[in-house]
């Protein structure tokens, strides 16, 4: 190593024990004076929490004190801290690019148990550290203006409350849902736990405050399809699906559904999970917002064959909303910041055969139950069967499909509330006798352990255990006809048969059927178990490591409405932040063509995936642009020449850690 | 037999006999399916689930034997029909995996016997091979005679399929349902396809075995089943053997055939009554002869 090329290098080098999280599996001590004896270094030090002010204040006073022109930080994943460490040395005056982070948590002490063998891997990691940074340059950061416009994707009650949020706050906000209205789940909700409100009567206001607001630009049944670009400057192409109604001229007063040829709906109600049916031309429910009908192209027969009579178009004379040439269109928007709030599905429990869901009638979901006791359900309110009866003895199982290694091994967060609150709602709508078969209750929340005691004191028989299966077979005659509950009641050690009319499957909450393919179009991670991955479980829990992309509600994992509520809220908080400030900053990670050695031969151009290399046909050299370069490398690994090179990558920066994490001590 | 046959036979102590006629109809059918099995040479008691209970590791070493000389033959299939014996081995296989103890207990006791060491033995199941090695598609195509207008309950008993799911689904088994569909056979939703067959408690506990014999043949007989199929030995002697007694207990008029699934299987490839053990049945006797020899305007020639 020469000190020539870049003066009198003066590292200091900090090992940060992170509590115990780094001392217990690795010899910080011992790694800090092995440091110390590396050439180049100047100080080596070990402290408790090195992101603490204390900390910080360590590596600001040794620039000072010891002139310090390199610092190497050995402590957790620079995606958690590497911006307060250069913070800390750009305040006593360094340039923040003469910093490097060393991760000896996640990449060591949380994944090694052998002390020895972990401080061996720490002092082999720190010895590449140093022996980069000693190469590296100082840097400028790059700003780039941050558009203020605000895309929402989905249409539920987190998306709902983060676009009007923002769109409080004077920005203008694009809501694009896939469904024909928004309100999501929640609007087929009957009602909420653990105060009772009407799940409509909270919800349907907002749903029209949207409507109203000035600032939001509302696309239903309309869904993103491609999405460029970075932070502050997302190109966003929205496709609206033909409705074969013109929205602009449709006022919702459904005389065209009167009309329709077909005089008996006929096809499954989605938003009643066909639990009723509806006809070709239909709006989802009364209170869809907006208040507009749509027509099913699979099941209108003029869409069909083209052979109706199409009364429904007379219906609609005088207004002309009715359009079956309708096409479906493409939007482009621009917009600084996209908030992601897509959802959930409920599990389904043809998974698990025991519980006879599809094969018995009378077992139903939890979200089905949901519209059987809804007033405006599809039987006003009415807790009858699929069979016609009103039952005498309901049973709801929990944990179908949540707390499973079977299927899922998550816990869904909700059920057990949603359970009680039906379990409430089927007891004062039929008076039958409810027996709730639990693994643990949990009712973790504000006011939901005291309606489980109130759900308690009214009656309802709670057993723990895991039903084993829902069977048909009668033991004797008190169970011929009904649904019988096998199950071990673990409280008092018996295996009990139960005997029931409806069975109710509490189903788990599952990341939505394309939630991969929305992963991937915008750029965001998924977490194991397939729901969008936050950029940090407790201190960002809204942000994604895509700035400028935020995750609120049931697409980031299983949640209760205030907890949505809530992330929502944050999100567009986040989002109005990052509009308010105007700019952002970028990495300086970008790569540069170095002329002279440029020999015009153009084959990076067409390699890289953002468009940032063009051609400069005056010089004949290929020319980067930095606003556009992403740091991805892949120009720099193709030029034949070895012309392009990447700042915090340069050769001998890469060279110089690879020979020291190699090097034997 | 052939020394080249693919598939290793293990009979276990049923086979030879309260289950002969098993033995019987699976030989016949294997001959038919021309896939001939050679029985294990020299083998023991598989210890059941009895010494399971009382020590694992001496239950381990009993059928480590068997699946060592299965080793030594160098064939990878050891078909054990018998649905206490498929477990055993199989638990064995898995005990030995997990518990490194009985892992080493194994080998020593397999040196001093001058055996090989365990290795790949593949412990199959007659409903498995028949399903994945055979397969429904070519059953059809050999089905030379069917069974009109029978219908019949499948019934796995409770080892086959708990706990590792490798015969079939241990929630919803189906692959019975099919094999027999596809050799001509009406079935009916059974839904008590797993449930227990009282196993040795017919012996002991003379009145609760009974007991669970009435419950699923009364429910075969509710679903409009006249016949049952099974595929454990055990299962079969327990609800063949003891219906006189629930028809006098309970005064039901209960007499119903219960089936090998190879006697099935085997039949409709071609085999004849005897050669199928069907003539060692206790109860339904007419209803077989009826089915299976006199009437032969019931079989369809394909």
């Amino acid at each position: 190593m020469s000190e020539k090329k870049n003066g009198q290098v003066r590292i200091g080098v900090y090992i940060c024990h992170c509590g115990a999280n780094i001392a217990d599996t690795v010899d910080v001590k011992a790694v800090a004076e092995y440091a110390a004896t590396l050439p180049g270094v100047v100080i080596a030090r070990d402290y408790k929490y090195m992101c603490s002010d204390p900390g910080q204040e360590l590596i600001q006073q040794d620039i000072e004190e010891h002139q310090i022109n390199r610092v190497v930080v050995a402590a957790c994943s620079p995606s958690l801290h590497e911006h307060t460490f250069r913070g800390a040395a750009e305040r006593a005056g360094l340039n923040p690019f003469f910093v490097q982070m060393v991760n000896i948590r996640e990449h060591d002490s949380w994944v090694h148990t052998e002390r020895e063998a972990a401080t061996v891997k720490a002092k082999d990691l720190v010895r590449a550290a140093v022996q980069r940074v000693y190469f590296h340059k100082p840097l400028e950061k790059r700003r780039v203006p941050i558009h203020p416009e605000v895309l929402v994707v989905g249409g539920g009650i987190a998306g709902i409350h983060a676009a009007l949020t923002v769109a409080n706050s004077g920005k203008k906000v694009y809501l694009v849902e896939r469904e024909a209205t928004i309100g999501g789940h929640m609007a087929q909700y009957d009602k909420t736990f653990p105060t009772l409100d009407c799940a409509a009567c909270i919800l349907t206001p907002k749903m029209s405050a949207v409507k109203a607001h000035p600032n939001i630009v509302l696309w239903t049944y309309s869904e993103v399809v491609s999405v460029d670009g970075s932070v502050g400057d997302y190109k966003v192409v929205v496709k609206r699906k033909p409705r074969y109604i013109r929205e602009d001229l449709c006022v919702g007063c459904l005389q065209c559904i009167d009309a329709c040829v077909f005089k008996e709906p006929k096809f499954d109600d989605e938003f009643n999970l066909g639990l009723s049916k509806r006809k070709p031309i239909y709006i989802p429910f009364p209170q869809a917002t907006p208040k507009v009908v749509v027509i099913d192209p699979e099941a209108c027969i003029q869409l069909r064959t083209g052979k109706c009579k199409r009364s429904c178009l007379e219906a609609c004379v005088e207004r002309g909303a009715i359009d079956f040439e309708q096409k479906e269109t493409y939007e482009e928007i621009h917009v600084g910041s996209i908030i992601i709030a897509t959802g959930f599905k409920t599990f389904d429990p043809r998974r698990l055969p025991q519980y006879g869901y599809g094969r018995y009638p009378n077992v139903y979901t939890t979200l089905e139950v949901e519209r059987l006791v809804n007033a405006s359900g599809p039987t006003s309110g009415q807790v009858i069967t699929r069979d016609g009866r009103v039952p005498k003895s309901v049973g709801i199982i929990l944990c179908v499909g949540s707390r499973d290694e079977n299927t899922n091994r998550w816990c869904s967060r909700v059920c057990c509330m949603t359970s009680l609150k039906l379990a409430h709602l089927i007891k004062e709508h039929t008076g039958a006798e409810v027996y709730i078969f639990y693994i643990d209750m949990r009712a973790a929340g504000k006011g939901y352990e005291e309606f489980y005691q109130r759900v308690l004191n009214e009656g309802v028989h709670f057993v723990r255990g895991r039903v084993a299966e829902i069977t048909d077979w009668a033991l004797d005659p008190s169970e011929e006809g009904k649904l019988v509950a096998r199950v071990e009641d673990t409280n008092t050690g018996f295996v009990r048969r139960i005997p029931l009319d409806m069975v109710v499957l509490a189903v788990g909450l599952e990341p939505q059927f394309d939630a991969h393919e929305v992963q991937r179009m915008f750029g965001i991670s998924c977490s194991l178990d397939g729901f969008f991955l936050e950029k940090h479980p407790k201190l960002a829990p809204a942000p994604t490591y895509t700035d400028g992309i935020f995750i609120a509600g049931l697409c980031h994992g299983p949640k209760d409405i205030p907890d949505t509520v809530m992330q929502a809220g944050y999100a567009a908080a986040e989002a109005i932040a990052l509009a308010d400030t105007g700019y952002f900053e970028l990495e300086p990670n970008t790569a540069y063509v170095v002329e002279e050695e440029c020999s015009g031969c153009k084959s990076c151009v067409p390699l890289c995936p953002y468009q940032a290399i063009t051609f400069k046909e005056d010089k004949q050299k290929a020319f980067i642009n930095e606003v556009l370069c992403k740091g991805c490398g892949t120009c720099v690994a193709a030029c034949p020449s070895g012309s392009i090179r990447q700042n915090l990558f340069e050769d001998e920066e890469i060279f110089s850690e690879i020979e020291g994490v190699l090097a034997y001590a | 037999m052939e020394p080249s046959a693919r598939y290793l036979y293990y009979p276990g102590c049923s086979l030879k006999g309260t289950g002969i006629a098993y033995e019987e109809s699976l030989l016949t059918t294997f001959r038919l399916l021309e896939m001939p099995v050679k029985e294990l040479p020299d083998w023991n008691c598989c210890g059941a689930t009895t010494y399971m209970s009382v020590s694992e590791t001496s239950a381990t070493l009993l059928a480590a034997r068997n699946l060592a000389l299965a080793r030594q033959t160098g064939s990878k299939d050891l078909i054990a029909p018998c649905n206490a014996c498929y477990l055993t081995l199989r638990k064995s296989q898995r005990l030995v995996a997990d518990y490194p103890q009985i892992a080493q207990e194994t080998e020593r006791f397999l040196e001093q016997a001058g055996l090989p060491r365990l290795d790949s033995v593949r412990v199959r199941h007659p409903l498995e091979v028949l399903y994945n090695d055979v397969g429904i598609q070519r059953l059809r195509e050999l089905t030379v005679r069917r069974l009109q207008g029978v219908r019949m309950a499948s019934y796995y008993g409770c080892q086959a399929v708990r706990p590792y799911g490798e015969v079939d689904d241990p929630h919803e088994p189906t692959r019975m349902d099919e094999i027999l569909r596809a050799v001509g056979v009406e079935v009916v939703g059974y839904n008590l396809k797993t449930k227990c067959c009282g196993g040795p408690l017919t012996g002991t506990i003379h009145d609760v075995g009974v007991r669970l014999n009435y419950i699923l043949l009364k429910e075969a007989m509710r679903l409009g089943a006249q016949a049952m199929v099974t595929i454990c030995p055990l299962c079969q002697f327990n609800l063949d053997a003891y219906q006189a007694e629930i028809r006098k207990q309970t005064g039901e008029p209960i007499d119903m055939p219960i089936l090998y699934l190879t006697q099935v299987v085997g039949w409709a490839l071609g085999g004849d009554y005897r050669e199928l053990g069907l003539h060692r049945a206790i109860s339904g006797r007419k209803l077989l002869e009826q089915w299976f020899t006199v009437r032969k305007e019931a079989e369809t020639y394909v």
